[in-house]
């Protein structure tokens, strides 16, 4: 039987993206064919502006080159442009006269530059900025020609401004309202751009509108007059003054359009054997012209195309940055305000940075910043995921980055930094070699700079910097997802929560369950999810899911932690970090039997013996056990250490028993896994010498009970811990930390600190929980105590048989 | 001509998982069953930075390194895009529930 054929009218961004997403999922269903109106293969438009400015040229940006469509088995007719679609006998017609039959018809012809209707408008050397041929005409009219005139100061229109400029032509940019961009800044911001560009050069004329183009002796254009008076010479004319959709075949063909093809929430338009996607289609009323929500958009497409009918499109929220090398602005959401909103502004003119919050119902709904648009990523996040705001607020317009941030020199500003300047500390990635292989690669996401450059996939915190340069290389291309909607990886498109969830409400206790429930694209998932599922199980379901070892990182199964060379480090629990003479001779008599390298006090206070073989692990716990020392969890997505000062034991300031307090909660909480490693500490007063102030919970003993402090992280970006409550006995400072705890145990996402967890759901909501609500507190303290009851020691256990053999090589004679 | 060692049970190796085998001469050879019960052998040393793949994480016909991630087929030893590099690649049989390594 023959496939069923399916034809794309338009060889562009959003339909061959679409086209990809459906081979990604059903390879084999369709017989394709693609019409593209220009000579080109697929390229990728929003890099047009840098190949206009000399920055690369048109091969780096093609993204399927003809090879993809021969491999594809994808018949591709390039120069042709459909003239007519014939919906009663399903076939398309080129204006060569070629013919193609479908089952399905997926229609992207994108959209035209508006041309303004004014005497003129169809000189030589007036054009449009769309696509390669005008691309190639401005840098002929570069070479040629003195000055030019850049109707529209837009996006599109600055960037085109600024690539003719550094072509070395005179540069004026007309614009017709009071500032420029003015559909993505406010006034001040789009006047301190002004100021920036015209410092580079170019020449702005506001508030004009044009009357006529005239034409000069050569018969090309020659001066633009306006309606004013005033006349400027012009020798080339470039009309960016907005796009319209390109729905002239589809109208004529019988398909309901207003103002674009209309679609439904699939995609498909009033004909269920045609789709349409990308810039010709209106969707709910809007046309988008960013290449994020046509990417979503091409998504949803494939898979109703792909028979499987998941999925809806519901729209967009969409942000912008303007890819002129130098300049960073960064808008999204509601910027300017109404009403019903309220404003944080932060406006330095001399230090030429200005950042604008606006925010309704304590939540952040738009924002403009000019100059330091580090934080842009961070506040389009929580614009998308609807954070409540309100106990950030203080600090919100200092951004994320505020405190703490390190590996990347303290750089916040990725436009100012040298192409030479290290972004990622971790893999030494600079930043000249993330923006060439975003180029290179046609990258679009976080996740695929991190694949391709290794940056920000280490300890990550230069990710927000990563993710600055990627918007400002493919500018408004670029957008997050909701974080409560990224999915967890590649074998699947839900996100924790949805797993999380699904594994609660439908009982799941295995990853088959889960993986088959949910419909993974993968056998057994990835290093990413199988973790992140095995401890949604294991903390969902406590006793009843197994606990899968190789789900497990090499850490957790082996109980120890892999080192460079292949080596572990052994770390025995210590109490509240006390020890004895006997605990520390065992200690002793291991590393020398073991033949230990290095012997380190760690920060936790605790002992770690570095370089032991892998064989030699099972025989060295079996030693340290008989002394009493257990697995101190060195290795673990887990509780490691409660750190203690000497307290009201000896020392004359304390006002508790700081140790004492360590030890019982370190107790209460031994083998307790979590989303991410759990660090305790206890100080017997304000003096704080354990540091209280940065672990996940820290407790400060004063003379009439305890403080305590929760969200605290010491690590890539020091997070000060927040007051949670006051209590006053031993047991609430058990009960409330333990309630924390196991909040986040049941709530967080996989590899999330508690600093983040508490960062996305808001203190007050953890305080609801913990503080305000008792009978709440009693059950989740009770449900983490129910869970570690029979915890057993890691060490001992994994001396049984079947867990032994792992550690063990098998010798042969070869 | 290849010499056949019967190196352990099928069931001495956990699905997803890996035994080391210690050749007398010669680097650690990893050996893998994944979850269809196909079994593979590599040279224990990632081509990255010489992480032991054998205490990887299995998924599909791909073991991760345990060390910085990258992404190893079982059957050929080739990392997959976008890292580039490749460790060596051993015949081994599954008969009657055995593992046999040809070395």
């Amino acid at each position: 039987m023959s496939k069923p054929r399916l034809v794309l009218i338009g060889n562009g961004m959003a339909g061959v993206r679409t086209v990809e997403e459906l081979l990604k999922i059903k390879p084999d269903h369709y017989d394709i064919t693609i019409f593209g109106a220009e000579p080109h293969p697929n390229y990728n438009r929003i890099l047009l502006s840098p190949v206009l400015a000399g920055e690369m040229t048109i091969q780096e940006i093609v993204l399927n080159e003809l090879d993809w469509y021969r491999e594809k088995g994808i018949k591709l007719h390039t120069g042709k442009q459909v003239a007519r679609i014939d919906r009663v006998n399903r076939k398309v017609i080129a204006d060569d006269g070629t013919e193609e039959s479908y089952d399905r018809l997926l229609i992207a012809t994108g959209s035209n530059p508006f041309i303004l209707p004014i005497p003129g408008n169809d000189l030589p050397g007036v054009i449009g900025y769309r696509d390669i041929k005008d691309t190639d005409e401005m840098i002929a009219a570069a070479r040629l020609h003195r000055h030019a005139v850049v109707i529209g100061g837009g996006l599109l229109g600055l960037e085109a401004a600024n690539g003719l400029k550094l072509r070395g032509m005179d540069v004026t940019v007309v614009h017709a309202a009071e500032w420029l961009l003015e559909r993505q800044l406010d006034e001040v911001a789009g006047k301190m751009l002004q100021k920036s560009l015209e410092d580079r050069g170019l020449k702005f004329l506001m508030q004009k509108q044009t009357e006529a183009l005239i034409q000069g002796e050569s018969g090309r254009v020659a001066a633009i007059r306006f309606k004013d008076g005033m006349q400027i010479p012009a020798d080339l004319v470039v009309m960016a003054v907005g796009i319209r959709p390109n729905y002239a075949l589809a109208e004529a063909s019988g398909i309901h359009c207003n103002r674009g093809i209309v679609v439904n929430d699939t995609m498909q338009t009033f004909d269920p054997k045609v789709y349409a996607v990308g810039e010709c289609v209106s969707h709910r009323g809007i046309a988008y012209g960013l290449v994020a929500p046509l990417f979503e958009q091409a998504k949803v497409a494939a898979n109703h195309l792909a028979g499987y009918g998941i999925g809806r499109y519901t729209g967009s929220v969409t942000s912008t940055k303007l890819k002129v090398t130098g300049i960073d602005l960064f808008s999204a959401g509601n910027f300017l305000g109404g009403k019903d909103t309220e404003e944080i502004v932060l406006n330095d003119p001399a230090g030429g940075v200005y950042k604008k919050l606006v925010i309704r119902d304590n939540k952040l709904v738009g924002g403009v910043m000019f100059g330091d648009t580090a934080d842009g990523p961070w506040y389009f996040q929580l614009l998308k995921d609807g954070r409540d705001i309100h106990d950030i607020r203080d600090h919100l317009i200092f951004g994320q980055s505020l405190v703490g941030d390190v590996g990347h020199a303290g750089n916040s500003k990725a436009a100012s930094m040298a192409d030479s300047a290290e972004v990622c500390g971790c893999n030494g990635v600079s930043k000249g070699t993330i923006v060439r292989t975003i180029k290179e690669h046609g990258l679009f996401t976080l996740d695929e700079v991190k694949k391709h450059t290794k940056a920000a996939s280490s300890c990550g915190s230069c990710a927000g910097l990563v993710e600055q340069i990627l918007a400002s290389t493919i500018g408004g291309a670029y957008t997050p997802a909701a974080s409560d909607k990224k999915p967890v990886c590649g074998c699947t498109e839900h996100s924790h929560q949805t797993v999380r969830e699904a594994i609660r409400d439908q009982h799941l206790i295995s990853k088959e369950a889960v993986f088959k429930t949910l419909g993974w694209t993968t056998p057994n998932g990835c290093d990413k999810c199988r973790p992140a599922v095995n401890y949604y199980l294991i903390s969902t379901w406590p006793h009843e899911a197994k606990d899968d070892p190789q789900s497990r990182f090499v850490n957790e199964r082996t109980h120890a932690n892999i080192q460079k060379d292949g080596t572990y480090s052994v770390v025995p629990r210590m109490w509240g970090g006390l020890t004895t003479p006997d605990e520390l001779r065992a200690i002793a008599d291991a590393a020398e039997k073991y033949k230990v390298p290095t012997v380190k006090v760690t920060g936790g206070q605790r002992i770690d013996l570095l370089g032991v073989k892998r064989e030699d692990l099972p025989a060295m716990w079996a030693d340290l056990n008989a002394a009493g020392l257990v697995s101190g969890h060195a290795y673990g997505k887990s509780i490691r250490t409660v750190k203690t000062c000497v307290g009201a034991e000896h020392c004359r300031f304390g006002t508790q028993l700081a140790m004492d307090m360590g030890v019982k909660l370190e107790k209460m909480l031994f083998d307790m896994y979590a989303p991410h490693k759990v660090k305790l500490a206890v100080s017997g007063c304000p003096r704080n010498c354990a540091e209280a102030g940065i672990k996940d919970v820290g407790i400060i003993g004063v003379e009439s009970g305890y403080e305590l402090y929760v969200a605290g992280n010491g690590g890539i970006k020091t997070e000060v811990a927040q007051f949670l409550c006051k209590v006053t006995s031993d047991e609430d400072v058990m009960e409330y930390s333990g309630a924390f705890l196991q909040l986040y145990r049941e709530e967080g996402w996989y590899l999330e600190r508690t600093c983040h967890y508490v960062e996305r759901v808001g203190m007050d909501y953890v305080k609801g929980r913990i503080v305000e609500d008792e009978d709440r507190r009693k059950a989740l303290y009770a449900s983490l105590l129910a869970a570690l009851k029979d915890a057993r020691d890691p060490w001992a256990t994994s001396r049984e048989p079947q867990a032994i053999k792992q550690f063990i090589p098998i010798t042969v004679d070869a | 001509m290849s010499n056949w060692k019967l190196i352990c049970k099928l069931d001495d190796i956990p699905q997803l998982g890996s035994r080391v085998v210690r050749p007398s001469r010669g680097g650690d050879i990893a050996i893998f069953r994944n979850g269809d019960d196909e079994v593979f052998a590599l040279h224990d040393k990632c081509p990255h930075k010489g992480g032991p793949l054998s205490q990887g994480m299995v998924h599909g016909k791909r073991v991760t390194c345990p060390l910085h991630g990258w992404n190893i087929g079982l059957d050929d030893g080739q990392a997959v895009a976008p890292d580039v590099g490749a460790c060596g690649k051993f015949e081994v049989k599954v008969e009657g529930g055995e593992v046999f390594l040809s070395v």
